[in-house]
């Protein structure tokens, strides 16, 4: 677990591709965890996700060293991470509906 | 650790003393509204249940009911029933003298009508408060306790603040020889592998049933479970999908190895950490584990919530400050305090242990003092 410089985010894992803002990110804010540096392209609210680096559709997005979900887009580093950008893979019974159609 | 409880006659341990007045069917939950009007003092709940039930849904309701009127802070239980339902009131009064609890039932169709039914229970509640006041706390142990733990309007908080320092309690509950009760079984789908880990022989394979379970329902049904769960509020606290709440909800439990998987509202066998199989919304699942046996409730919140039990203490944990600020008068805890820097998820873990040995002691809760009765067993099955 990691703390950015400016103690705005939370990286709770090595791994995790996003990191979960504590307090509102203002857009234009430097997002540091050593060196490893993103600038928020929008405004991240408190306990919303930021992109720490480009994720593209179809990959994994990590939380906690573990997969949250995937990418349904490209989501940009710096971006906001939520519902309009990432889907569930577990309990999507609506998929298992498209695959027996 | 020691606490004052009710030793019961069954060797289980209250840390209240109820008189609970029970609708065995929905047809007779006014009149036990009306007997719980005469008579201050009885806890009475309702529920829409209790007839026209088939099969395992049947099964479950009835095991509900009689494990939660035989919980240990129930002293003594009056069963009201109509007469011609399915959840019979005398089968259901004999489940409950069988589990070892003091009970009494009456019948509207028996007794010749409401009025008559609701004068004869309110002689028999009196008399049960009366027994029941000769109860008096004696010396008991952490050990003796069974405790509930659950989340609900969680926020991308709960993961990080409050729901690490309730496992560290748990953790502290374990080591005294109790029992801990990880749930909501939704809400463990994406993160059963990291609760699987540390599962003995066999439990692993029941606790993947559940999960399978759970996601195999969604696909029967042709949705995505994120329609519900995560619900809107926990979306707008910043959770993308269910997975992401699974992760942060397991750690409620601590870092124990799980014993055992149990059903919805069946009493644990081992001490440890157990999973009970219930849904992910508050209120079965808070009324399911109370049924198992739970005295003791830690619930923490991120959106905030006001839920409490009739018979047991729920402890409310905010994982944020400006939510516990909100709504101070529903918390119990701060557990924001750990994102503000003034206290670490040890000392929050350490505020949760000591409250729940001070609500074993008696102390009132939030939801007590605000007098918060939620209760609705979880259905498994349609009425008939």
């Amino acid at each position: 677990m990691a703390l950015s410089s400016d103690g705005l985010a939370l990286r709770l894992a090595e791994t995790d591709n996003v990191a979960v803002a504590l307090r509102r990110i203002a857009t234009g804010s430097s997002i540091v965890f050593g060196d490893l540096a993103v600038v928020a392209s929008e405004e991240i609210a408190p306990g919303h996700k930021i992109a720490l680096r480009t994720i593209d559709a179809g990959e994994a997005v990590v939380k906690y060293g573990e997969t949250m979900g995937r990418a349904t887009v490209r989501i940009a580093a710096g971006s906001h991470a939520h519902v309009h950008n990432i889907e569930g893979i577990r309990g999507r019974g609506d998929l298992a509906a498209a695959g027996s159609r | 650790m020691q606490f004052s409880g009710y030793r019961r006659p069954n060797g289980t341990v209250g840390v209240r003393n109820h008189v609970l007045v029970l609708p065995s069917v929905m047809c007779a939950n006014h009149v036990v509204e009306l007997i719980g009007k005469r008579v201050p003092g009885v806890v009475p709940i309702a529920h829409p249940t209790g007839c026209s039930q088939i099969g395992a849904d049947f099964e479950q309701t009835k095991r509900t009911l009689a494990g939660f009127a035989a919980n240990p802070n129930v002293a003594a239980c009056l069963v009201v029933g109509l007469g011609c339902e399915t959840n019979e009131s005398k089968a259901l009064a004999r489940a409950i003298a069988e589990r070892g609890q003091r009970v009494e039932v009456i019948g509207i169709q028996e007794e010749g009508g409401s009025t008559a039914t609701i004068a004869r229970g309110v002689g028999l509640a009196k008399d049960l408060l009366r027994e029941s006041e000769r109860c008096e706390r004696a010396p008991a142990q952490v050990s003796d306790l069974i405790l509930g733990t659950e989340c609900g309007g969680s926020d991308a908080f709960s993961g990080i603040t409050a729901n690490p320092a309730l496992g560290r309690a748990s953790d502290r509950v374990v080591a005294e020889g109790g029992t801990v009760i990880l749930a909501e079984i939704p809400e463990l789908v994406g993160a059963e592998h990291l609760l699987g880990r540390r599962a003995e022989p066999g439990v692993r394979e029941r606790l993947y049933e559940l999960v399978e379970r759970v996601e195999a329902r969604a696909a029967a049904m042709h949705v995505d479970i994120r329609g519900g769960n995560p619900a809107p509020g926990n979306i707008a606290g910043g959770i993308t999908t269910l997975e992401e709440k699974s992760l942060g909800c397991i750690y409620k439990g601590g870092s124990s190895v799980l014993r055992e998987v149990i059903e919805y509202a069946e009493r644990p066998s081992q001490k440890g950490l157990v999973v009970m199989d219930t849904p992910g919304q508050d209120i079965e699942q808070m009324t399911g584990m109370v049924a198992g046996g739970a005295q003791v409730v830690v619930f923490t919140t991120g959106r905030g919530t006001p839920t409490g039990s009739p018979i047991a203490p729920v402890i409310k944990v905010a994982t944020n400050t400006p939510t516990f600020e909100k709504m101070r008068e529903n918390m119990d805890v701060n557990a924001g305090d750990v994102l503000d820097g003034n206290r670490t998820i040890d000392e929050v873990g350490d505020e949760i242990f000591a409250w729940i040995v001070d609500a074993a002691n008696g102390k009132q809760t939030a939801a007590e003092i605000l007098e918060f009765r939620d209760f609705a067993i979880n259905r498994i099955g349609p009425s008939f």
